[in-house]
């Protein structure tokens, strides 16, 4: 299919110009052009008020979904143990069904799992589906690809979430491609589209440069997977559930794989883009031996340790652990820049953090301007500090 | 043992810049690479080969300059190389890419094994190799990062998981999306480079009708799920400055950290 601008028409509002979600219109000479990059995603027709934007494509007709009832949850455990992510996504369930006028429900898949599901109704869920069977004692993709395919067409949900896991990745894609729906990849923000009451999923794209909102018009259950540590969970530790018990049927030569052993190690540190904290000097940490401390508060806290591009010019940390434009983007849950004054280039690699600490003499410092909190001091007092607050809460913790 | 390897060309995202006034992205001078999880994937196939024989075909999807990810493909070891290359495959969702892919796989046939990269640098979604898996009916294990055992009918890989690994058996064929701890990839011979450019190369470019789709099953018309709004990513900041002497202003700050569930 194809798109082009009628120019008799064009009147160069500008309104295709932003609805696109590609770059892929310009106005040149008062008309609209629409650019190679143009993927023919037609957002832009609706917009234009002229009627100037043409195609040969078909309109396509959205099926009637009114049968598609509740949101799905997949409740994941591990050894029978239920992961955070889990309640985090029936946090986020509770709000859509509301908004829906529908109900939530979770998915428990395994093995002598029953007792997870009180925890799950706690958390939200009007209902828990649960399956026990041999072939669901540990995590293979295609038993429980099989599982959830079976109870999606019993049941016919509306929507299904996953976490954004090693295993929601794994079984996500599959799950779509066995019942025919769409996904949507590691979502940081989900709601419902008042009018068209369908979900709106969001997530980073190009290396989390931009943020795409993404609908999935022609396919149920709407499926995305979130990422963990996004969503809050809501408990209602008065909510009554039941528990409704399925049974599918699988035989052990269509799974495919054996999980021959599963082995816990202690985490391997190193990477920046995946750090969930990270603690970050500039100029005013004053010299290598300074970034000793920021090391030490961030292995306190689990993270790692990261520098402006002064901080690798003058050799105080080495170059792959530079943050900013001509660095790497990060997306921590926390940044702490400490001696870092904020320019726009260190701060265009760090929109993406949750939440911004910013540690400076100079309150005229620009990092204030986009920290969550900052303290005005000097980092050489306050950084020991943090490391003695939060040592002697952890031995608080330890002595009970 | 014949082995297919999925490749894709990417833009390269580390390089990618935001306009420092407007936020949004600066597309232009991007250079295209092969996305680094697939050289992996491509080492891992090749080294396959060589100790066990067999053949490596390289497949991927894309316009035509995705034609370059192929060329290197075939200089680090792969006898064959496929394109899918068809305007019509533009604008596809991983449920229509998955498809293609597929079909391509289909038409290709024979393979034992197909090795792919865990996710692609552009997208980060990790979809395709699972749906092409679950498409051809085969089991998969993702994110592996050894290959610890090869046999007649069987494979024994590990899998990475959050806190540590998994070792899975699996039967073949097989698919397997692997991560950047499995190998380390070798450079592209500069000889076979120079070969794979020839006009008697083992390269063909596939269209839609090559692998018997129809334009309604593929690309942006063949996809489940639309973008509908992009934007620069932008966080509300609470912009919150904390007052008092050094232990008072760390133990707000320790505070607000636990009450957002961070620590």
């Amino acid at each position: 299919m194809t798109i082009w601008i009628e120019a008799d028409l064009c009147n160069g509002c500008k309104r295709c110009v932003k609805a696109c979600p590609y770059e892929g219109v310009e106005i040149r000479d008062e008309k609209a052009h629409i650019l190679e990059r143009c993927t023919s995603c037609g957002a832009c027709i609706e917009t234009c008020k002229q009627k100037a934007i043409l195609t040969d494509a078909k309109p396509r007709e959205i099926p009637d979904f009114s049968d598609r009832k509740g949101v799905w949850v997949f409740a994941e455990q591990r050894g029978g143990v239920l992961q955070q992510i889990s309640l985090e996504l029936l946090g986020k369930a509770q709000e859509l069904a509301e908004a829906l006028g529908q109900d939530v429900s979770a998915v428990l898949l395994g093995k002598d799992v029953e007792s997870l599901a009180d925890t799950l109704t706690r958390h939200g869920a009007d209902h828990v589906y649960l399956v026990e069977d041999d072939c669901l004692e540990q995590y293979r993709p295609i038993s429980y690809t099989t599982a959830i395919e079976q109870l999606i067409r019993r049941h016919k949900p509306n929507i299904l979430l996953m976490g954004a896991t090693h295993i929601g990745r794994d079984l996500a894609p599959r799950v779509s491609r066995r019942v025919g729906v769409g996904l949507t990849a590691d979502c940081t923000e989900l709601s419902i589209d008042p009018e068209e009451k369908i979900l709106l999923q969001t997530r980073p794209a190009f290396g989390g440069n931009i943020m795409a909102t993404i609908a999935n018009r022609y396919s149920r259950p709407q499926m995305a997977t979130v990422r963990p540590g996004v969503m809050e969970r809501k408990e209602q530790p008065e909510n009554n559930g039941d528990v409704i018990r399925e049974s599918i049927s699988i035989s052990e030569d269509e799974i495919g794989t054996k999980v021959l052993e599963i082995v816990r190690e202690a985490k391997k540190t190193g990477d920046l883009g995946k750090a969930k904290i990270i603690v970050a000097g500039g100029r005013g940490v004053g010299d290598g031996e300074g970034f000793k401390i920021l090391e030490k508060l961030a292995d306190i806290l689990g993270g790692e340790v990261a520098g402006t591009r002064v901080a690798v010019e003058e050799d105080w940390i080495p170059a792959d652990r530079q943050v900013g434009q001509t660095g790497q983007s990060v997306r921590p849950e926390l940044y702490i820049a400490c001696g870092i004054s904020g320019a726009i280039q260190h701060r265009a690699g760090i929109v993406n953090a949750r939440y911004i600490v910013a540690i400076n003499r100079d309150p005229r410092a620009p990092i204030f301007q986009v920290a969550d909190w900052g303290i005005v001091g000097d980092l050489q007092e306050l950084v020991p500090e943090m490391i003695r607050q939060l040592e002697s809460a952890k031995r608080k913790l330890r002595e009970g | 043992m014949n082995i297919i390897v999925m490749v894709k060309q990417v833009p390269d995202t580390t390089e990618i810049k935001l306009d420092p006034k407007t936020g949004n992205l600066i597309r232009e001078g991007i250079e295209s690479i092969m996305n680094p999880d697939d050289r992996h994937a491509l080492e891992a196939a090749v080294r396959l080969k060589e100790s066990m024989g067999g053949k490596v075909t390289a497949v991927s999807m894309g316009p035509t300059q995705a034609i370059d990810v192929i060329t290197e493909s075939m200089g680090m070891g792969a006898d064959k190389g496929v394109l899918l290359s068809d305007r019509a495959f533009a604008g596809a969702d991983t449920w229509a890419t998955s498809f293609t892919l597929g079909k391509a796989m289909e038409k290709i046939g024979e393979y034992d094994l197909i090795i792919c990269g865990r996710q692609a640098i552009d997208g980060d979604t990790a979809q395709i190799g699972p749906q092409v898996a679950d498409y051809l009916n085969i089991p998969h294990v993702s994110y592996v990062f050894e290959i610890e055992d090869v046999r007649e009918e069987t494979l024994v890989v590990k899998r990475r998981l959050e806190d540590g690994f998994e070792r899975i058996e699996t039967r073949l064929p097989a698919l397997l999306t692997v991560i950047g701890e499995l190998n380390t990839p070798r450079y592209p011979v500069v000889g076979r480079l120079i070969d794979a450019c020839r006009e008697m190369a083992p390269v063909e470019i596939w269209n839609a009708a090559d692998i018997g789709v129809k334009t309604d099953e593929i690309g942006l018309e063949g996809s489940l799920t639309h973008v509908i709004k992009t934007f620069a990513p932008k966080f509300k900041r609470q912009g919150e400055m904390l007052e008092g002497n050094a232990g008072e202003s760390i133990k707000a700050l320790v505070g607000k950290l636990r009450d957002n569930r961070i620590l």
